[in-house]
Order: C-alpha cells, then structure tokens, then sequence
C-alpha cells in the first residue's frame, strides 16, 4: 500500500510520534531482487488464515538495485552444468565458498529467469544463422523456457533490455501478495528477539518516512533481504559526485547490523567487492571485455594483463591465478600492479576493438553494436552515459579510463560477505552446513537465529548469485519460512521492550535534536549534538585512511586496524547524540548507524583472518599471501549484545563438487 | 549527476494524492515546497542519477546535470518512457546529438501472469511453486 506523499513542511519530525502495532506469521523486510522473488512465493504455499507483511523503505516500483534497470542477466545456467557454475564461483573467490548454497542456487535460478521473460522482460535471442534479435524482435524466436538460444556475453550473462526489470518484477511481486500486504517507505531499523523463546526472532520495529508514525511489527519468521553495503568508505568522488556509487548508494549495511546485533551468525565478512569500472561514471565494463572483445592498456599502451609478467603475478596464487577466467579480484590486483609501478592510468581501448569489429560488420550491424554499447549504460548507469557526452567521448574515436572504485560488501555480485545460513535438508549436503532450529528441523536460508532468514545480498560464502539469483534465492527463503510458520503455528511472539521503550530507541535522534536545536544559531552545528551527514563523513575518512580504502591502494595493516577500531568505537559513543530534525534525516541517522556496525564487522574479520586472501581487494601488509595451511576455512563471528563482545571462530571448508 | 527540477514545468502534480517525483525516488531525495508548489532534490550529493524522477514526470519537468566535480556542463541524457519501449536523446557537449530505442516491455503494464491461482503441493519439498507445477526435478550434484 503506498502512502500518500506529505509536503516537505509536514515531515518535520516530533517527539511523540504515533505507533502502529501489527502481528503477522510472515514478515519481510527489504524490498529489492530477493524480498520480491519472497513475495512471489509466499501465497503459493501459506495456508488459509496465515499472513505476510512486506515492508520496503522505498517504493517497490524501483528500489534496490535493480532500481534504474540492467542491461544483462548475469547468471542463467542453461545449456550448462550447476556443477560448472559451482567452479566458477569457487575459483572467482579464491576457494572458500559454501558449495551446497551455490549449487542449491544453480537448481532454481532459471526458473526465475523464465518467469521474467512470461511478465515481458525482454531478452535478446540468437538467430540460427548466429544473429542477435533484441528483446522485442526475439519474441517470435519464442522464450528461453521453450528452447530459444539467449544472446550470451560470457558462459553465464545473457543480455536483456532491461530498463524496465525492477518494474517488471515488483509488480508481479505486488500482484502475488497483494497490495494491501506491502508497506512503503518504511524503514524497519531494529529486529528483536522473541522475550520468552531463547535464539527466535519475534519482531521488526521502524518508522515512516512519510509521516511522523513507529511501527511495531511482530512475527514468527522473518526474511531480512535489505541489501549490501554502500559509502562505507571514503568515494573518489567527495563533491556532487558521491552519489555515483556503484552500488545503490541507499545500501547501509542493514542486512548485517540488524541480523548481527540479535546474534546471528556473520560469515566471510572481509570479502569485499572494488570493481574496476569506467572512471568517475561507474559505468559497467563486462560487455566491452566480453562482448566487445577490448583490452585494457596500461599508461605505457601495454596490454598489461597478457605481459609474461602479469602471468608471473598470477602463478603466486595457483591454482585460482592459473584458471582460465582470472578471478576478480586478480584482474583488479595486476590493474593495481601497474598503478603502483607508476604504470598507470588504465584505459579501456574501445577504439581498437570496435575498429577491429567494424572490419567483419556492414554499416548496418555496425550501428546496431553502437546502439548495444550505448544501451549497456543507459540500461543501468545512465550517469555514464551523461559523462561520455560530456567529454565528447565516442568510444570508436576515443578511449576511456578504467579505475578500481572505492569498496563495497555484498553477498550477491563478485563478493560473498554475509550470514551463516542453512543449506537445503538434502542428502548430499554436508551436516555442519545445516543449522537445526529449536524444533530439531533444518530450513533452509534460516540463519543461526531462529526463525530469521535472508537472501540476495544477505548470504555469505555464495557470490555470482547476480539479479536472478538473489530472487529465487528470495523464493527458496520464502518457501522455508512459510514452512517454518507452519512447523510453529502455536508461537505466539512477544517483544520485551514495552511500546515507550521502542519509540524511545527509534525516535531518540528525534528527541536529541528537539531538546537541544534551539541553543544554537544554526542548527546543523550544535555541541550537544551530530547531525547524521558529520557522522557518515567521519567514518568514511576513519575507512578511508585506516581500514584499507583507496588512499592507501586498499592496504591496511595490524596497527591501522588497531586505531580504527578505536575510532569506531568513539564513533559508536557519539551516535549516541545523533539528531534528526525531519524524517529523512532520520533515516540517514539510522543508516549511519546501520554502517558502523557493518563496517566494525567488516575490520574485525580482516584482523581475525591473518592472510591476504583477496589481493585486489584488500591487502593485510603484515600478513601477504595465501596461508592455506591455517586459514582455508570460513571465518564467522557472532556479537553478543548483552556482554558487548565479538567472538571470531573458524569454521570448516567442505568440498562437495570436485575440481 | 543531481536531477533538478525546472521551475515552469513542475506542477506539484497538481497538489494530488502523490507527487510522482517524491513516491519513486528509491532514496527519499525528491520533496515537493509547499509554497511554491514544485519539486526539489534536497540532498544532491547522494543522487545515484537512476532516472527514476526523470522517467516518472508527468510534465517532464526533471532532468539531471552532471555532477559539477567531475562532469563538464553541457550536455544531456534524456529519457521518454512508453509503455512498450524507452527513447534516449544523448547530447554531447559538442553538440552532437545520438539517439536510441530500446524495448522495455513485451507486455502490457500490469499484465505479469503472478500466478494467483496457483496453490504448492509439498511444502516439504525443495521445489518452488512453479517448478512443482512443471514436474521439475532437482539435480543432485555429483560429489567429490
């Protein structure tokens, strides 16, 4: 149900805001890829009298990340073996993944995929004489359910037209549920456990950004699916800029801090993602090495990464360096080899290659692969597209430079941070991979909490699960939980916090701001308070020069880690004193607050593990290269909130797929 | 690349039920004056220039300038969303127009098949909903 937007003047925020208190069985929260594949499934198995919530701190329509659309689909496994996509994510990132969870994954994907070809995504189709049809000529080529050949960039991306994917999707998810079961522009800022059952969530407590109103939520099982984590570390860009990111830029680490702080179990957490992207723009490079066959040149013309010093480079980390596709965080890793040599800039040489491609096309396709390069950006980085014409930037007379962004955690792209969650209940997976509930049964995507499940960017140890994959991992989760309401219709949830305590929590920044705004001439500078915007700043320059970010080429060290972690917690002290005046700013205190964490959980995994597992990522400089021997395992912390403590602890690799 | 608002296109959305701007924008960036009556971005540095604002406008009235730190003025990207497809007019600073189509829709909007009638057999199973009603079975992977 969308709220009707409220005028500027009336979303100051006051001290006693109204409270709406709701019970549901099935609550999701998050409103991107995996929330809307979670939607889709629900009705399809919730018996009669049960009921669903979804809650989404935008508007289903188009947040996420998938938001301003894409131009691909990058997994669809097709004609391939699930067992070659387990490889391929294994190798991507270095060895330590979660099998059962990808090959899982690899079951279900395409069905998503099928489903969105049936509500109108377009998707481009190959011709028998070897021709691309974009998404509205391939129509009469029929569906890829029925048989049709996919136009593929690589093993695994088939490209689409795909401005309008997000649309697509949310509305097929709003249809499923129903409209009065879907909560906009709500932001759910704290998940609590149940005040009698030990280790079960019970509820989700948050505000409306439009209107001055707490909700408290209450459930038996719950998806968290809100996303990964953006402007955690000081961008390239500090002015208008900053809101380029390359992931959505509204992605503050919610998914972990909320899950962490009731004790769930976090997983891999210092894998981190720093695609290397079109510069300043963002814009996606996959199609111009894949489909464009480019080359990346370093500042001296060389193609650097085909040198037999590149070649060098790569041996050290057999057996990932010596694959045939170099994972990412090795591609990034040569591209830094050079920058540090002095070697730099990066340049995409898009000249050459689409002169090289000129030479086997007529006029006519020659227009059409403009139109396709072109459509790569305006189809999901329309900013890129803007920059290139604002320097007079034709691809086929001039190249473009390429940079390694700032960082970012996620669970679904190139990267695989998260929750420690269950695998499927199936014979061939391993027992130490199944968490057990309360009851003795194994859900699977249920975290080490109770009744509390994710997806998409949620999961960790599963990257390359992209957008398809997020969305039926959503519909895997969904399936679990509605399982799970069943298996626990007599819980009846309860909160221990009374309504004031709650409203007290989520309008604190509120209360702040007004007992102090009135001291001061100015109210964005005020001693007895922080407005959010100071605080984002502080912690991205904290990241930025200690927590390897970009100025020091994502190096960090024993004693960096040391001072920030000092730093992060003044910064939890201070958070204390946040202030928010009007709705919005409180909910970037929250994000602020969501990042913090996230960030903490982030640092305190790259201390734990004494290794440089990604170089290209990040680099521990007291600790260079792989140790197998010691840290070929998964690393996992759990906070608890009572005691205040992190605890680290290693869990063991299973090899399931052989190589 | 901040979206703005131009001052004699935005109507408010005629002060209706929702400001289209304000409903869509994925970061809660776009709010509506009350005085004036039109729309502004209120916080520019954390626009993703996703064009949701742009493609939404009734009156056409957004558009979006290149982030000043590192874009020079001059051009534009400009978007008109059918209900079948997109058109984009790319202006280069040079003056150089390009312009492109692209299908966004093989359906009518609010015509994905939801599936609203479809009920799952075995919700001990590992099948989802629509897989169980194809009669797929999973595979299982060969171990090691």
């Amino acid at each position: 149900m969308a709220l009707p937007n409220k005028v500027l003047g009336e979303l100051k925020a006051v001290k006693d805001p109204e409270v709406e208190e709701r019970e549901v069985d099935i609550l999701i929260v998050g409103g991107g890829m995996a929330a809307t594949g979670s939607a889709f499934e629900a009705k399809k198995w919730m018996s009669e009298g049960q009921t669903v919530l979804m809650v989404d701190k935008a508007a289903l329509e188009r947040s996420g990340a998938v938001a301003q659309g894409l131009s691909a689909i990058n997994t669809y496994i097709g004609e391939n073996a699930i067992e070659d996509y387990v490889r391929m994510v294994r190798n991507d990132l270095m060895g330590i993944v979660r099998e059962d969870l990808i090959y899982d994954l690899g079951n279900h994907i395409d069905d998503s995929v099928h489903l969105f070809e049936e509500w109108g995504l377009p998707m481009w189709k190959k011709t028998e004489d070897g021709k691309n049809m974009d998404g509205k000529k391939g129509l009469k080529m029929g569906t890829l359910k029925s048989g049709a050949t996919p136009v593929r960039t690589g093993k695994w991306q088939i490209m689409i037209n795909g401005e309008s994917y997000k649309r697509i999707v949310a509305e097929a998810a709003k249809l499923a549920i129903g409209d009065e079961n879907v909560l906009e522009r709500c932001f759910i800022v704290e998940i609590l456990l149940d005040a009698n059952k030990e280790n079960q969530i019970a509820g989700a407590v948050g505000f409306s950004v439009r209107e001055n109103k707490v909700y408290i939520i209450k459930c038996k099982t719950m998806m968290v699916a809100c996303g990964g984590a953006v402007n955690i570390y000081q961008p390239r860009s500090v002015g208008e800029g900053m809101g380029r990111a390359w992931y959505p830029i509204w992605n503050a680490g919610s998914t972990y801090t909320m899950c962490m702080k009731v004790g769930a179990e976090l997983s891999m957490m210092e894998n981190r993602f720093t695609p290397a992207r079109f510069k300043d723009g963002y814009g996606p490079v996959g199609a111009w090495f894949l489909l464009f066959k480019a080359k990346a040149l370093n500042g001296l013309g060389e193609a650097f990464a085909f040198s037999d010093a590149a070649k060098a480079e790569l041996e050290r980390y057999a057996p990932y360096g010596t694959a045939a596709v170099t994972p990412t965080c090795l591609r990034n890793h040569l591209m830094l080899v050079e920058m540090k040599a002095g070697r730099g800039p990066i340049i995409m040489d898009t000249v050459t290659a689409l002169a090289t491609l000129a030479e086997k096309l007529d006029k006519k396709e020659l227009k059409h692969l403009e139109s396709e390069a072109w459509e790569d950006f305006l189809d999901m980085t329309c900013g890129q597209a803007n920059l290139w014409c604002a320097q007079n930037c034709e691809p086929e007379k001039k190249n473009s430079e390429v940079m390694p962004t700032e960082p970012y955690l996620l669970g679904s792209h190139s990267g695989c941070c998260g929750l420690w969650v269950s695998g499927p209940d199936l014979d061939w997976v391993p027992d130490s991979y199944k968490i057990k509930a309360a009851n003795g049964k194994v859900y699977n995507r249920m975290t080490t909490v109770d009744g509390l499940f994710t997806a998409g960017d949620g999961v960790g140890c599963s990257g390359h699960k992209f957008s398809s994959g997020s969305h039926a991992e959503g519909r895997i989760a969904m399936k679990s939980m509605v399982r799970y309401a069943r298996d626990n219709a007599d819980f009846t949830p309860a909160l221990s916090l009374s309504k004031e305590e709650i409203v007290d929590l989520v309008y604190k920044p509120v209360r702040t701001y007004l007992d102090s705004c009135e001291y001061t001439t100015d109210v964005d500078i005020n001693p007895n308070y922080l407005k959010p915007e100071g605080m984002a700043f502080r912690l991205m320059k904290a990241t930025h020069e200690y927590g390897a970010g970009t100025a020091t080429f994502y190096q960090t060290s024993t004693k960096n880690l040391e001072i920030v972690m000092d730093l992060l917690q003044v910064m939890r002290e201070d958070c204390e004193k946040l202030a928010a005046g009007d709705l919005h700013e409180l909910m970037r205190c929250w994000e602020i607050f969501h990042r913090i964490w996230t960030v903490e959980a982030h640092l305190r995994h790259i201390q734990f593990r004494k290794e440089t597992r990604y170089p290209g990522f990040y680099y521990q400089s007291d600790y260079p290269g792989q140790d197998d021997e010691n840290w070929f395992c998964f690393t996992n912390s759990k906070y608890d909130l009572k005691a205040e403590k992190w605890e680290m602890m290693k869990r063991d690799y299973i090899k399931i797929i052989p190589d | 690349m901040p979206s703005f608002v131009i001052a004699e296109k935005c109507d408010g959305c005629k002060g209706g039920d929702k400001t289209a701007c304000m409903y869509i924008c994925p970061n809660d960036l776009m709010v509506l004056d009350p005085n004036a009556m039109k729309a502004y971005n209120q916080e520019p540095n954390q626009c993703w220039e996703c064009f949701s604002c742009v493609k939404i406008c009734p009156t056409q009235a957004i558009e979006v300038r290149g982030y000043s730190d590192f874009v020079p003025l001059g051009s534009s990207v400009m978007p008109m969303l059918g209900t079948e497809d997109v058109m984009w007019t790319c202006k280069f600073r040079n003056g150089l127009i390009k312009r492109f189509k692209f299908p966004i829709r093989t359906t009518p909007e609010g015509a994905a098949n939801a599936y609203p009638d479809l009920k799952g057999k075995d919700l001990d199973s590992e099948v989802l909903s629509t897989e169980e009603a194809d009669g797929y079975t999973l595979k299982t992977p060969q171990t090691v």
